[in-house]
């Protein structure tokens, strides 16, 4: 492979990780929060279609990223509504959101299949973007992808530095500690819960905004869950969010890359790959149960009553 | 200030009134959307949920749709009761049709009676082994079931897809991914003469009352509802639990397997890409709705079944997208799962408590 073949390949890989980096950091917060919230798929198509209308209605491509998080939040609470103030099932409440958003989705969006927009252009950001190899892949990207780095950089750090990303652990890892500490747990869940809306919101607005800028049915096609698989591959640690991501989105374009270097298997065969990565890397991780055990937030999936 | 109070015994009664008052907001929903379209609500439930069944062909559709739903229910309550969160229903119900259709135009040129019957075996073999494959992944593996199955769905479409616009594919179909139609011994009998109802539906039943004796009268039920509930007093009394998941998933396999093949050898008659309309999906929510009891999951397969129809009907009659359906079932849902939660819990209603000194 020459050197153009590879940066174009590396560029594609970033542009097909990122809607998986947005979700799965959503998805990250919330589960160190104690939440699992298995909605991710139903919360990102919600994103995708409410996104794409938003922004064909108002011409404006900022005001429907704006209202595909408003609209990831909004799923989001619903299921907040079920997962923590009604203490239901969190793996039930998920799943509900996730047939609910497919179903709603594609009734909202009914109206506008086959339509498409003009979607995010490529932003080259001088000088960076000169460099050998990377100036291509990480500097002459769109807007979103710059986003996406940066709320990786600022995850990081929450989770890392700060009093709030403290909290926010305390309450994952032990609810009732948390409690007797004077920190209100449902609070802090809920928004964490929210945020993970707003980043599957983000995540299907790049989708249907920037990486194909049309809206179909299902459009997501599983990514919600591929991130589901990325949080536990990451150990629910976002550097190796970032890190598995771009794994996933390389195998996502794996039958892109395949075809290119004359695989003449059939395209169907090829469109398993990246559902095959996902179950591979799943049973390489999960090979050692306690490895898995040791990084997973102690109260996930539980849910929490405070005892007043 | 409302808050809630875990109730000292479940209440019995919400346990069944909870899946009525689900359905009745989802009705009330349902009408807000109709306002909101600007469609008489009236109109658009009486086409939803009265319209469909107004003649003996709208039942026979009803069964029809009610056989695959009650087949991959059947085989989910065994797992959802063991804990295990299967969601792999419309793969195995996928490989089901795949692989009965690859039997029954293999012998498309037989006529003896044991054809049918090897097609079906064919089809829950493939169910049972594609669902195997998940518990095994699960058991030896450790890996969370349910990206698993939901990954297998996604691998089971794809090769599916695959096979229509290969393998399988008639060559006479100008050009149309879908296989060429199936010899008459590989065809299921009809139940009523003059509509498409086959007796897939007897299967669908049968299964239903097999899953309610399991759990009510057997050794192994007993088990696998201790594995649920408690899988320490599970592990203490020495029960496989290994064995049993691998038992569940086969189970459920096995049946969701049966259902894609009486679809392919039953009103299709070939394999097509649309075979299924989210069967092994809505199944999940029959389940719930069903309160994983035999009886409960005849009566929510045939609500189930009736959106479906209801929403075709919307399409045609109101021009309202189809999608109106999955809407519909994930409300539904949904409604359940808030109605649920007043099982465990009662509403008190109280004065805000004063704010703790030092709260963060």
């Amino acid at each position: 492979m020459d050197a153009v073949l590879i940066t174009n390949v590396l560029a594609a890989t970033v542009v097909a990780g990122t809607p998986l980096l947005l979700v799965a950091l959503g998805e990250l917060v919330c589960e160190r929060s104690g939440v699992l919230n298995l909605g991710q798929e139903g919360m990102m198509l919600m994103g995708a279609v409410i996104g794409f209308i938003a922004a064909t209605a108002t011409g404006s491509l900022a005001m429907g990223v704006l209202a595909a998080m408003l609209g990831g939040v909004l799923m989001a609470m619903l299921f907040a509504l079920m997962a923590i103030t009604l203490a239901a099932n969190q793996y039930a409440a998920g799943l509900a959101l996730t047939i609910f958003g497919i179903g709603l989705s594609s009734f909202v969006g009914s109206g506008f299949v086959g339509q498409s927009i003009d979607g995010f252009d490529k932003i080259a950001i001088p000088l960076l973007s000169d460099i050998p190899v990377i100036g291509q892949v990480l500097f002459n990207q769109d807007l979103l992808v710059y986003a996406s780095l940066l709320i990786f950089v600022l995850v990081f750090c929450f989770l890392k530095y700060s009093r709030g990303g403290l909290i926010l652990r305390a309450v994952g890892e032990s609810p009732e500690a948390a409690n007797a500490n004077g920190l209100r747990v449902l609070p802090v869940r809920y928004m964490a819960v929210a945020f993970g809306g707003a980043m599957a919101g983000l995540a299907g607005a790049y989708l249907s905004l920037a990486y194909t800028p049309m809206w179909t049915e299902n459009m997501t096609a599983g990514r919600g869950w591929i991130a589901l698989a990325l949080v536990v591959f990451a150990t629910w640690k976002p550097e190796r969010v970032l890190l598995g991501a771009y794994l996933f989105g390389a195998a996502s374009i794996l039958h892109l890359v395949l075809q290119g270097l004359g695989w003449n298997s059939s395209t169907e065969l090829l469109a398993m790959l990246p559902y095959v990565v996902t179950i591979i890397v799943l049973v390489l991780l999960s090979w050692n149960p306690a490895r898995t055990r040791l990084n997973t937030p102690l109260s996930i999936g539980q849910p929490y009553r405070p005892s007043k | 200030m409302l808050s809630l109070e875990r109730r000292a015994v479940d209440s019995r009664a919400m346990q069944w009134a909870s899946p009525l008052l689900a359905l009745i907001l989802t009705i009330i929903t349902g009408m807000g959307i109709f306002l909101a379209l600007g469609k008489d609500p009236v109109e658009g439930l009486t086409f939803f949920f009265l319209t469909p069944l107004s003649d003996k062909h709208g039942w026979a559709e009803l069964g029809l749709k009610m056989a695959p739903l009650l087949l991959c229910a059947a085989g989910l309550t065994i797992c959802y009761r063991a804990k295990l969160w299967n969601i792999g229903a419309e793969g195995h119900f996928l490989m089901g049709a795949l692989w009965a259709s690859a039997a029954a135009l293999q012998f498309s040129d037989q006529s003896g009676p044991w054809v049918l019957p090897l097609v079906l075996i064919a089809g829950m073999v493939a169910g049972a082994a594609w669902a195997l494959l998940a518990g095994v992944l699960k058991t030896q593996f450790h890996c969370n079931e349910i990206l698993t199955t939901i990954m297998l769905n996604y691998i089971a479409l794809n090769l599916l897809l695959y096979a229509v616009h290969g393998p399988l594919k008639d060559p006479y179909g100008f050009g149309f991914p879908q296989s060429e139609m199936f010899a008459a011994a590989a065809l299921l009998p009809k139940l009523i003469p003059d509509t498409r109802l086959h007796i897939g539906l007897l299967f669908g039943l049968l299964a239903a009352v097999a899953v309610g004796v399991l759990f009510a009268r057997t050794f192994i039920g007993f088990q696998l509802k201790v594995l649920g509930q408690d899988e320490r007093a599970a592990a203490f009394a020495g029960f496989p639990a290994k064995r049993l998941t691998l038992l569940a998933f086969i189970l459920a396999g096995g049946l969701a397997g049966l259902a894609g093949a009486s679809e392919v050898t039953g009103p299709l008659g070939q394999l097509v890409p649309q075979v299924s309309p989210g069967y092994g999906y809505t199944a999940i929510i029959v389940v719930f709705l069903g309160r994983m009891q035999a009886v409960g999951i005849v009566l929510a397969a045939a609500l189930l079944a009736l959106t479906f129809m209801g929403g075709e009907m919307l399409q045609i009659a109101m021009a309202l997208p189809k999608a109106i359906t999955g809407l519909f079932q994930g409300l539904l849902l949904f409604y359940l799962l808030t109605c649920d939660a007043f099982i465990h819990y009662r509403i008190r209603i109280r004065r805000a408590p004063k704010a703790v000194a030092g709260e963060a």
